[in-house]
């Protein structure tokens, strides 16, 4: 109910996902019970196109139209070049999907499973639950080092196929500023003139939404990756870095500076509400994810994004959050012959062509894919994407979640009361270390 | 007692035995254990004991999550207390009195509690509540950007206890739907409790001079003495338990419960049945204590 449209980058987040749980779990038992794995024959070990044959299935979240018919073109196009295999795509509600993912996993039910790159896809792996895709990399052509980096569990093997991403930056309204004769800023000086003037018009600067307490971990992302650096969000998500650090509370007096910039009571609005917001009019821009423009058509013609300016020159403004979406295949598939033979297709430009085709919201994780049919949103995505030197996966894709909750609550609490971070901030790193001691005994 | 009889006796009283103690009790019992371990869920071989640790991390770093929690199940359990209970048998007692139109009444008042979730959720996060186009911010004329009043999610006290901990403005307006809710079910409970009365009494009452709220507390209110102990049980379970509302309008902060802590910890991947199964241990302890100790003081006062 709280989710028109798009999944949002990170709807499995705590809160949110634990709404669908009640009008879930029956839908779910339903659907992983009527995946039933076929037993086929197993391919030579090789990895090739048109090499095996048998039945497969694809456990998927791609409940929302675009995507599901997106995923469909794939697996059509991926049978018309291999008559020997028939795939059976199971798709569940997408908060569902996510809540489950676990019990998905272990039915063992579906060959090959959508899902995120990252910390998330490799917190699996290191359970022993996937499947070594490793000879599928060994044949891919068309992507990046950076894809492979973020398919490549703790073993050094890869585990996931990535097929598509959307990046994050500052969203603004075209309209708004054309009429009012401002431009994308390029510092962090020339944001908070900005920022000043559209005050001056009666135009809120940011629009700000925290509903589900994911939204505003692209914000904190960004200021982190700004101020500290790629290399340092790393390790802060990793649980490397402290969370008292004095880095840590720059960003923190840093996002406390642009607050008054923000709409105030962001954290019972929904993005969609910000995305009113901005598409109106009254807030001139918004920091979200491409996927903002899938609130309405208008709001798509309207909205253009910038980078997130530069805040301290020897840090440079080239690290975004791009999260990544694709596929795993589970431990023990049924067919693992077609299942690798799928992954393989799945890095293919017919592959994510097909895909786009269907949605275009997102952009092709092959270099060899074609962009001619790419809208400006997508040019733009892809070429910020290109010239990143660090691309993160989101805050909530990039830790533990268990952790990425807490941080969503302490975020929360942030910004409704700025002075209370110091203590805010002692309670997170000791929850930090609680975590991830468990999660590493 | 024939052979049949027995059988028929058996049947009646063990299979609800059964269904109850192997799907209530062998799980709870089953949580207890898990509460002293550590589980991502995945394979059984990877359980460790871990002793009170799962309790000792509650009590200590995650205690500003449990106490907040805590303490909101208390208030909960205070407001339905003192308004929702108390008014939903009040509109029981008119009901009863036969209005016109009493069963319109009825159904309106019962409606909340037959609504779906998806659809209590809607009325309230999406009509009531939303800060732009709700009902309120609207009838309020606070629509306006800058000027808007953030229900769900403004976390600031409204009664507070210490720096920490208090009763949060977005809580109260999530124990709103709660008392919308409970008030209906209260009624429908005691209105059949009511119905039961001898009409004899109350006539009795009357001709012996009584008012009207005399005739109630002395003579209605102590015949349906079994009602208002299935009432308050259900009242303090209720407030305990709470989880669907608040579960599906809760998002900020300053509004969690233990069922959303429990569910938090053990749902999706973060799995840490451990420390779930603690909260939920924790839980089980206070509904049983508050139940155990309400039933026993009642029936010792019905002894004496």
């Amino acid at each position: 109910m709280s989710n028109s449209g798009y999944p949002a980058p990170s709807e499995w987040s705590a809160h949110i996902s634990r709404r669908s749980l009640l009008k879930g779990s029956v839908a779910a038992a339903a659907t992983v019970a009527l995946g039933g794995g076929v037993l086929a024959a197993c391919g030579d070990g090789g990895v090739a196109l048109g090499s095996s044959s048998g039945a497969l299935t694809i456990g998927s979240n791609a409940s929302d139209a675009a995507p599901q018919a997106g995923l469909k073109a794939i697996v059509d196009a991926f049978m018309a070049q291999n008559s020997e295999i028939s795939a059976t795509i199971n798709t569940l509600d997408h908060n569902t999907y996510q809540e489950n993912i676990t019990n998905i996993l272990k039915a063992g039910e579906d060959d090959v499973l959508a899902w995120f790159a990252g910390f998330r896809n490799k917190f699996f792996a290191d359970q022993g639950q996937l499947g070594d895709i490793s000879d599928v990399w060994d044949s891919v052509s068309g992507l990046g080092e950076g894809f492979k980096t973020a398919s490549t569990a703790s073993d050094g093997k890869q585990y996931f196929m990535p097929t598509s991403y959307y990046t994050w930056a500052v969203n603004y309204n075209k309209d708004v500023f054309s009429e009012m004769g401002y431009t994308e800023p390029q510092t962090m000086d020339e944001l908070k003139a900005l920022a000043g003037r559209m005050q001056s018009d009666g135009i809120t600067p940011f629009a700000f939404a925290n509903d589900g307490k994911w939204p505003i971990m692209g914000t904190f992302d960004i200021l982190n990756m700004r101020i500290n650096g790629y290399d340092f969000h790393v390790d802060l998500m990793g649980g490397d870095e402290s969370w008292t650090d004095a880095r840590v509370k720059n960003v923190f007096t840093a996002w406390e500076e642009l607050l008054p910039f923000h709409q105030e009571g962001a954290n019972g609005r929904t993005w969609q509400e910000g995305a009113q917001a901005l598409q109106d009019g009254t807030a001139g821009m918004h920091l979200l994810g491409t996927f903002e423009a899938s609130h309405s058509e208008e709001l798509a013609d309207k909205m253009d994004f910038f980078n997130f300016p530069e805040i301290d020159s020897s840090v440079g403004a080239s690290a975004l959050d791009a999260p990544i979406d694709g596929f795993q295949m589970i431990a023990d598939p049924s067919n693992p012959a077609a299942a690798k033979e799928l992954l393989l297709f799945m890095s293919t430009k017919e592959a994510q062509n097909a895909y786009l085709s269907e949605d275009p919201s997102v952009v092709a994780s092959s270099s060899e894919a074609d962009t001619s049919t790419y809208n400006a949103l997508q040019k733009k995505s892809a070429e910020f994407a290109n010239a990143a030197t660090g691309i993160s996966q989101f805050l909530d894709r990039d830790t533990i979640p268990d952790f990425a909750g807490k941080c969503g609550d302490m975020f929360a609490e942030f910004i409704e009361d700025p002075s209370k971070v110091d203590g805010l901030l002692t309670d997170l790193e000791d929850q930090k270390v609680a975590i991830f001691d468990d999660f590493n005994s | 007692m024939t052979g049949r009889d027995r059988r028929v006796l058996v049947a009646m009283v063990g299979v609800p035995t059964f269904l109850h103690v192997s799907l209530i009790w062998v799980p709870a019992i089953f949580s207890l254990g898990l509460s002293f371990t550590k589980w991502n869920g995945f394979s059984l071989s990877r359980i460790s004991w871990r002793g009170l640790k799962n309790y000792q991390q509650i009590f200590t770093v995650f205690e500003k999550d449990f106490y907040e929690a805590v303490l909101n199940n208390l208030w909960v359990l205070f407001f339905l207390f003192v308004i929702a209970t108390p008014l939903g048998m009040f509109i029981a007692y008119l009901l009863d009195k036969n209005l016109r139109g009493t069963t319109i009444y009825q159904s309106l008042l019962y409606f909340p509690v037959v609504l779906s979730l998806a659809v209590v959720g809607f009325i309230w996060k999406s009509v009531i509540y939303s800060p732009r186009q709700g009902l309120l911010n609207t009838a309020l004329g606070r629509t306006a950007e800058g000027n808007q009043i953030d229900w769900l999610g403004n976390s600031d006290f409204v009664i507070q206890l210490t720096e920490n901990y208090g009763l949060s403005r977005n809580f109260l307006a999530l124990i709103a739907p709660l008392i919308w809710q409970h008030v209906g079910y209260i009624m429908v409970l005691y209105l059949a409790g009511l119905k039961s009365v001898d009409p004899s009494m109350r006539e009795a009452a009357g001709i012996d001079g009584a008012t009207e709220w005399q005739a109630f507390r002395k003579v209605i209110a102590p015949s349906l003495r079994p009602v208002n102990v299935v009432i308050m049980v259900i009242t303090v379970i209720t407030g305990l338990r709470v989880f669907d509302i608040v579960d599906v309008l809760n998002n900020p902060t300053g509004t969690d419960v233990l069922s959303l802590l429990v569910t938090e910890a053990t749902s999706g991947e973060s799995s840490n049945l451990g420390r779930g199964s603690a909260y939920a241990t924790i839980l089980l302890a206070l509904c049983f204590a508050f139940v155990v100790w309400y039933l026993r003081s009642t029936f010792k006062e019905e002894e004496a």
